[in-house]
């Protein structure tokens, strides 16, 4: 459905005679079926690459920018959900396109009070032991502060895993976490492994998105949960002027400014206009095979987080 | 009502058709590309990127792509202006014709440094090495939405380091702060005279006094006096001794 064929016309390209010629040639080799990069049409290869190349570029200021463009909101998206996803000690997390490592932390602070609720209340019931029996009882549990919780972070972009790692070293994240390159469209994982997956603010630069939600019932065990968190369409109509007008505005301005990168924003805005709306993901998730599949807006739709249960 | 854009379309929502897309752009008007590199941008989007490239120069002056952002948006009077003088003037007019560029591929480094000292020539290719600065570092512009005038500022970013050379300016903040006084009133770009006024601001007293009392007057003389330095086809004449080009132009003698 995303990936249709559309007529050969890059808006770009319109009046630059060379440019167009260029695209022309690229267009008749075009080895693939067309796709979309932004408002632009270009083949399934060329899309991969230049998102790749997109995120090679804003790595760095990744999280300067995510906070400047929506005003530090997103660090709320994100507590959401993982709220909503609320997990318990012992939970196998697979974070897909999770670059800089947000919801992996998110995660790992998540378990590790729940973890901690739940040894206090150990703690009560153990009231009757004597002295020596608790402080035993501690040297076991302080291993296990996160309760054999694990997070894998798996990217494509080498560049955004190592932002991310650079992070979590230099915020104290280590036990339960590990990064991992790969591809959403075909990832590196066994079978029926995980207990949550999760994708926040990826799937809409994944060019096959059927195929990335195929992996992604493929790699959770039965009983698990998919959970994606994704920029997606604002009903309410001057809400959707405004949101357009700071959209178009603003976010390339900050590109610029911030990251020194005009185009790099300019496509984040655009694939947002891009990507399915909330009825037409949550029937994706559904054709991969998910169960009791339902989206929950944030902030009357600019963000939506979708969920579904591999039974 | 649309909402006003830069160079695309918002409201091409979800998969539909190309030729919708297309037909939107054409409405618009004014959203395409004028030369490699342009970015149109609505008077919005300029009036912001001059804002925000301002404060970010402030903040972080080694970003040097700030600046050139806050040239291009503030330059809509100067630049018409410099283009202007450039057309009215004979050597000008030529550059405007052939557009020269000053890159390390146009420029035979070897003959201009085997040119005997005191000439341009050989006092660019010093002043290069000296500073360790490649004349390929000048940012091409973005969001100059005339492409003769795209040229004009283009040609003065890579004239600037000649500047130097003529001036007898280092690269540091004290140096580039008393070109940028010559610039100011050489060209009258706002760039340049934000710039000249916050520049010092991160100088000691010390070379602040030096700046006010010698540096900046100097400058400011030589500027008013000194013909369209955009009106020079450099490139022709690297034989010349910079003492003669100095004097032609009307730069008086570094203090």
């Amino acid at each position: 459905a995303v990936a249709g064929l559309c007529p050969c016309r890059a808006v770009f390209a319109r009046r630059g005679g060379a440019l167009r010629a260029l695209c022309g040639s690229l267009r008749g080799l075009a080895a693939g079926p067309e796709t979309h990069f932004g408002f632009q049409t270009v083949t399934e290869e060329e899309r991969r690459e230049k998102i790749y190349q997109v995120f090679e570029s804003v790595a760095k200021k990744y999280d300067v920018m995510n906070d400047s463009m929506t005003l530090g909101i997103h660090r709320v998206w994100k507590d959401i959900l993982v709220h909503k996803m609320n997990p318990s000690p012992g939970t196998l997390l697979l974070d897909v396109a999770g670059g800089t490592g947000d919801i992996a932390f998110r995660f790992i602070n998540y378990v590790r009070s729940a973890r901690e609720r739940q040894l206090q209340r150990k703690l009560r019931h153990h009231q009757n032991l004597s002295w020596q029996e608790i402080s035993e009882s501690y040297q076991e549990d302080k291993s296990k502060s996160l309760g054999d919780s694990q997070v894998v972070v798996c990217d494509i972009n080498k560049e955004m895993l190592k932002v991310g790692k650079q992070k979590a070293q230099h915020l104290g994240y280590s036990e339960g976490l590990s990064w991992v390159l790969g591809n959403a469209e075909e990832l590196p994982f066994d079978d029926d492994m995980f207990d949550v997956y999760t994708i926040a603010f990826g799937i809409r630069n994944v060019t096959r998105i059927d195929l990335a939600l195929q992996e992604a019932y493929r790699v959770l065990k039965p009983g698990g949960r998919f959970l994606c968190l994704e920029f997606s369409h604002v009903n309410n109509p001057l809400l959707s002027r405004l949101y357009d007008l700071y959209s178009f505005q603003v976010i390339p301005v900050l590109g610029e400014v911030i990251a020194g990168d005009w185009k790099s924003y300019q496509y984040l805005v655009e694939s947002i206009r891009r990507f399915p709306p909330q009825e037409e993901l949550k029937a994706m998730i559904e054709d991969a095979g998910f169960f009791k599949v339902d989206y929950q807006n944030l902030n009357s739709g600019i963000v939506a987080i979708h969920s579904g249960f591999k039974l | 009502g649309r909402a006003r854009l830069g160079s695309s379309e918002p409201q091409a929502r979800h998969g539909r058709s190309e030729e919708e897309e297309e037909e939107e752009v054409e409405e618009e008007g004014g959203c395409y590309q004028l030369y490699p590199g342009h970015i149109p941008t609505s008077p919005l989007q300029k009036a912001l990127l001059a804002a925000g490239s301002a404060c970010m120069a402030l903040y972080d002056p080694y970003r040097h792509d700030m600046v050139a952002v806050l040239g291009e948006t503030t330059g809509c009077l100067a630049l018409p202006n410099l283009r202007d003088k450039m057309k009215n003037h004979p050597e000008g007019y030529r550059i405007l014709q052939e557009r020269p560029r000053i890159r390390l591929s146009t420029l035979d480094m070897g003959r201009l440094r085997g040119l005997p000292d005191g000439t341009l020539g050989r006092e660019y290719v010093r002043f290069l090495e000296d500073n360790k600065v490649s004349p390929d570092t000048r940012m091409p512009p973005k969001f100059v939405d005339d492409e003769e005038l795209a040229y004009v500022i283009q040609r003065y970013r890579e004239v600037h380091d000649l500047m130097h050379t003529l001036l007898g300016m280092p690269t540091n903040m004290l140096g580039e702060v008393v070109v940028k006084w010559f610039e100011a009133v050489q060209t009258g770009l706002p760039m340049c005279v934000l710039g000249a006024a916050f520049g010092p601001v991160r100088l000691s007293t010390r070379k602040l006094q030096v700046l006010a009392t010698e540096l900046v007057p100097w400058a400011i003389r030589s500027g008013r006096n000194a013909s369209c330095i955009l009106n020079i086809y450099y490139e022709q004449r690297w034989e010349q001794p910079v003492e003669s080009l100095r004097e032609e132009i009307g730069i008086f003698p570094p203090p």
